[in-house]
């Protein structure tokens, strides 16, 4: 299954809040960055994941949580909680 | 002066049942107490399973002017110090009373009453909160209720170690006992961290199951809280014998050290160093160790950087000894959890036996330690039991049979 893809918008919502949370400078946040490379530990992730849980809205479980891997994943796994909550409930 | 520490009396309360047999009883048929969370507010939470001591109720061991001033984690502590004073079978003298030690450990203190007075503040737009909430939260508010309850009056002090708070507790009451500060102490921890708002920070740092404590498996997904006390009594073994008393087992040896490494993530070189000093300050060979009850957490992290730590320390010994991992059964009573482990150390020397590890799926190639599985008896000289706490503050005692 493919993963959605990332608007615009949401995208830039997510390198924001990545760079404000890491306090790093915005142009070092690319889409394409990994979080080594950016020097996320696990400790940084989850504060990030908080951040994001904010911005957003949105409840991000531990397992998808825990298999990303690079700042792409982190905002396709974003676009899809956003799907899901769009989506009228059964 | 140094002198031999033997542990006389045992008390525990948690998911276990409410008493050192019961816990036992638990241990020798692997029965875990994790189940659903039944005396807090789950909606919302992504956990929803929990270790409760399910049938203690404060009013059942304290009459209504007592409860007062008393957190459920302060009534845990007094109950459990009375099951292990009881089964020491000591009275005190005045004098003995005026030297005689408590060290407790917690590591939130009275939370249950905190997050009541607060909440109804907060969120219930209450003008006042109830005057004991200060006596309540305190962290030595067990401990200092054990002072009135006792009358002892020597060395009374609590420890906030995070994970290893008991463990700390109960190796400075060694210390005293060994140095000669005070012939008798009790020593342990309790906690009682079953409130919303903890929860919700629990689930916040992603470290709890969705479901079960699987220490060192395949499949792990992290801990599950946990409450309760444990409590021992220490005194010289010299006294212990001489008047008579069941020696439970004898305290060998305490070390703890820091990480200095990260807040949450444990590190194996610090584990490692505080093991083989544990085991230096008992003056027992890695060889003579029989069982390692493990912190064994089932976190991702813990399991796989203590498993280094124990093949550091004990290099090809690791494969003669077994590792249980308690938590599985009793849950992580964060404060308290050092003590319950300390207990069964003590009650698996004592029967000669080893404790199985619950909820086990498979082998974690990361995780390669002969992990104890079903309870069978297990001939053993000594025991060591680990307490790794965020913030890299470590402690681990070591444990002898009984001469």
């Amino acid at each position: 299954m493919s993963e959605p893809s990332v608007s615009p918008e949401v995208m830039d919502r997510v390198l924001r809040t990545l760079a404000e949370t890491q306090k790093i400078p915005l142009d070092r946040v690319t889409p394409s960055a990994t979080f080594e490379q950016l020097g996320i530990d696990s400790l940084d992730g989850i504060n990030i994941l908080f951040a994001l849980e904010n911005e957003f809205d949105i409840n991000i479980p531990d397992e998808s949580a825990r298999l990303v891997r690079d700042v792409r994943q982190l905002a396709e796994g974003v676009q899809k909680l956003l799907a899901q909550k769009t989506e009228p409930v059964p | 002066m140094t002198r031999r520490v033997a542990v006389t009396g045992i008390g525990c309360l948690s998911a276990l049942g409410n008493s050192a047999e019961a816990f036992w009883t638990a241990c020798r048929t692997g029965r875990s107490g994790i189940g659903p969370l039944e005396s807090v507010e789950t909606t919302g939470v992504r956990f929803t399973n929990g270790a409760q001591a399910r049938n203690f109720q404060p009013a059942d061991h304290f009459d209504d002017k007592q409860l007062v001033p008393l957190d459920r984690f302060a009534a845990f502590a007094i109950v459990a110090a009375r099951q292990a004073l009881a089964q020491s079978g000591l009275s005190l003298t005045a004098a003995q009373k005026s030297r005689a030690a408590i060290v407790t450990g917690s590591c939130y203190g009275g939370k249950v009453s905190e997050d009541a007075g607060f909440s109804s503040l907060y969120r219930d737009n209450q003008p006042r909160v109830h005057p004991m909430t200060i006596p309540r939260l305190m962290a030595n508010a067990g401990a200092s209720a054990l002072t009135l309850e006792l009358g002892w009056q020597g060395p009374v002090w609590t420890v906030s170690t995070a994970c290893s708070s008991a463990s700390h507790a109960i190796g400075q009451a060694y210390w005293l006992v060994r140095h000669g500060l005070s012939d008798v102490a009790l020593a342990g921890g309790s906690e009682a961290p079953f409130t919303y708002g903890s929860l919700k920070a629990w689930e916040a740092l992603r470290v709890v199951s969705p479901d079960t404590c699987r220490p060192f498996s395949l499949g792990r997904a992290g801990m599950i809280l946990g409450e309760g006390a444990g409590m021992l009594v220490l005194e010289p073994l010299d006294h212990a014998r001489a008047r008579g008393a069941s020696i439970l087992a004898e305290i060998a040896g305490f070390a703890m050290g820091a990480d200095a490494h990260h807040i949450t993530q444990p590190s194996a070189d610090g584990a490692a160093r505080t093991i083989r000093q544990a085991l230096e300050d008992a003056e027992l060979p890695p060889s003579a160790i029989g069982v390692v009850n493990a912190h064994g957490t089932g976190t991702l992290v813990n399991d796989a950087t203590e498993s280094s730590a124990l093949h550091a320390v004990f290099g090809p010994h690791l494969d003669k000894l077994l590792v249980s991992a308690t938590k599985s059964l009793h849950g992580h009573a964060l404060g308290a959890s050092g003590a319950l482990e300390a207990i069964a150390c003590i009650l698996g020397l004592h029967h000669q036996a080893a404790i199985p590890t619950a909820h086990f799926l498979e082998p974690d190639p990361d995780c390669r330690v002969p992990l104890c599985r079903q309870f069978q008896p297990w001939e053993h000289e000594a025991a060591i039991s680990n307490s790794f706490a965020f913030g890299g503050l470590n402690a681990v005692l070591a444990f002898r049979r009984a001469s």
